[in-house]
């Protein structure tokens, strides 16, 4: 297996320019993710219009992957309604999880995460702001402090 | 009571008397694996150490043989069982040179010896305003027992600070020892960046004041030689499987007179002398302190693996290990972009560092398809990472297995991560 195909080109270059990388203030959700094994942490903001997500930003530090995966999560969300959201989350766990999966709908970009999973130990890190994302979603239709969320939990 | 060994020389000591760590290596089974299609070169000893046919051997001769419940039948397994189990203990109190073996608490590891510790020492010693001082460099499992003891007791968790060396700044740790401080409870090597603590320091200056001290060995014990009375340490903690022994077993040395005023701190099995439904009498030392059926395989392989360290020559490892530390120090720092993170004067066999631009898991992942195992992440022991200001740090460590083809091996695969992110 070569190494170059978890790094590929889409990967470094996300991973090197992140786009949408920072906060939006105000945001209409946020969330934290944390991955307690490797001290990684990721935050999102977003901003809703009706039903649909309009724009995305996320902040933090971690691995190539991680930051490669909530870049281009963030250009793959961004005006599309939550519907779409949704399905794409699915989509892309099951990208990252099953072997021979054929994605139902176009996954563009997001498809270069393909090779994540060949690597057990990096899955966590490819779907942390997937789950950051979910969390913040699920937030903003009741009030309080931003959820929080672990790869190590359920 | 263990397996019959051969007396030929097994030749692990080379014309100059050095250690033979090719031949060393032969003692390990696993180092006949391919991982990603390369020999293995394993360079994370000091998350855990592999274990040599020696302790494979032993734990399956008294599995096979031996296996019994311990301290209960009149049956001769029991009674082998027991003996075997008992001899585990006398080679800890050998190797260690305590006093006896009552001194001697086996325990799961050295994260249980020193919830032990605090627990029950803890319990008993600390009171609201007490003070409980430890370092920066700490391992999590040296900070979170005396955050939940003081937590308990009302006691406050104090730390002495990092330089940027990686070493314990001395200075302020002696302005942190007060009149407040009850215990002393301080790493003897630091497991995420290899720094040696001056210990026997620490320990006169806190036993100055009359204030005990505990030292996490856990780092320390497969790679120095560890004397408790020479250290004057009171409690010494360290696990089976960083010395090239089995998981699951761990050994806590404890002054006797400490140990004696102690109250137990699990309740059942084996750590009773008579139980009426009305109250118990408790066992003597080392029992008190061993409720329920201990892992005795994993006690026999502890000896086993403490004797094999005997037999290569615990100094001749140590100086192998500090060879492969200077060799790969000098080569890490002529990679560019490599930064090495902890270099205090005195360090055991393990080299943190850094890759400008590449996060440690990325490069974990490139040096693991090369075949290449080293740790990257915290090393639990995220406060270290706080004072560098580092999410994480790429860690190799040495053990008596490791050699110099070894090192060859991390520099090329280090080359290669560059050619992926570059």
């Amino acid at each position: 297996m070569d190494v170059r195909e978890l790094y590929r080109d889409v990967i470094l270059d996300h991973n090197r320019s992140p786009r949408n990388f920072g906060r939006l203030e105000p945001a209409d959700a946020s969330a934290v993710g944390h991955n307690p094994l490797c001290g990684d942490a990721l935050s999102v903001t977003l901003r809703l219009d009706g039903d649909r997500l309009s724009e995305m930003r996320f902040n933090g530090q971690g691995c190539a992957i991680s930051i490669a995966s909530a870049s281009l999560m963030s250009e793959a969300v961004s005006g599309k309604s939550l519907k779409d959201v949704e399905a794409l989350y699915r989509e892309v766990h099951a990208l990252l999880t099953e072997a021979s999966h054929v994605p139902s709908i176009p996954l563009g970009k997001l498809m270069a995460l393909g090779g994540v999973r060949e690597y057990p130990a990096r899955v966590k890190c490819a779907s942390l702001c997937w789950h950051t994302l979910n969390a913040a979603l699920h937030q903003s239709a009741d009030a309080g402090a931003p959820p929080t969320v672990s790869t190590e939990q359920s | 009571m263990s397996a019959p060994r051969s007396i030929v020389d097994p030749g692990y000591v080379d014309a100059h008397g050095a250690l033979r760590a090719e031949r060393v290596r032969t003692d390990f089974p696993i180092m006949d694996r391919e991982v990603h299609g390369r020999p293995l070169v394993y360079l994370d000893s000091a998350a855990s150490a592999q274990q040599p046919r020696a302790v494979l051997e032993a734990i399956d001769y008294y599995s096979t043989r031996l296996h019994a419940n311990v301290h209960r039948g009149v049956h001769t397994l029991s009674q082998e069982a027991t003996a075997a189990f008992e001899g585990a203990r006398e080679i800890v109190r050998r190797f260690i040179n305590a006093r006896s073996v009552r001194e001697i608490v086996f325990t799961r590891g050295t994260t249980e010896a020193i919830n032990l510790v605090a627990r029950s020492w803890g319990a008993g010693n600390l009171r609201a305003g007490d003070e409980v001082l430890i370092t920066h460099l700490e391992h999590h499992s040296n900070i979170v027992p005396w955050q939940m003891i003081c937590a308990a007791t009302g006691a406050r968790l104090v730390a002495a600070p990092l330089m940027p060396s990686g070493e314990v700044d001395l200075t302020a740790f002696e302005k942190l020892l007060g009149e407040r401080t009850r215990i002393v409870a301080v790493a003897h090597v630091s497991n995420a960046l290899g720094t040696v603590l001056p210990v026997r320091r620490i320990t006169e200056l806190a036993h100055a004041r009359g204030v005990p001290v505990l030292l996490d060995g856990a780092q320390a014990i497969a790679h120095q030689m560890v004397d408790v009375q020479q250290l004057g340490c009171d409690f010494y903690a360290f696990s089976g499987h960083k010395v090239y022994g089995p998981t699951g077993i761990g050994v806590l040395y404890g002054r006797e007179s400490l140990l004696h005023a102690m109250p137990p701190w699990q309740g059942g099995g084996d750590m009773i002398l008579t139980v009426a439904i009305e109250g118990s009498t408790y066992n003597e030392l080392p029992y008190k302190f061993e409720a329920g059926t201990p892992n005795i395989s994993g006690a026999v392989g502890l000896g086993a693996a403490l004797e094999y360290l005997e037999r290569l020559g615990r100094e001749r490892v140590a100086a192998h290990e500090q060879c492969l530390l200077s060799e790969s120090s000098a080569r890490l720092r002529e990679i560019p972009g490599l930064e090495l993170v902890g270099t205090a004067a005195e360090k055991s066999g393990v080299v943190s560092f850094t890759v400008q631009g590449v996060h440690p898991h990325d490069v974990g992942t490139i040096l693991d398809q090369a075949g290449v195992a080293v740790r990257s992440g915290h090393h639990c022991a995220m406060p270290v990472m706080t004072y560098f200001g580092l999410p994480a740090t790429v860690r190799a460590s040495f053990g008596c297995y490791n050699t110099r083809a070894d090192i060859d091996r991390l520099v090329a695969a280090l080359t290669t991560v560059r050619e992926v992110f570059f």
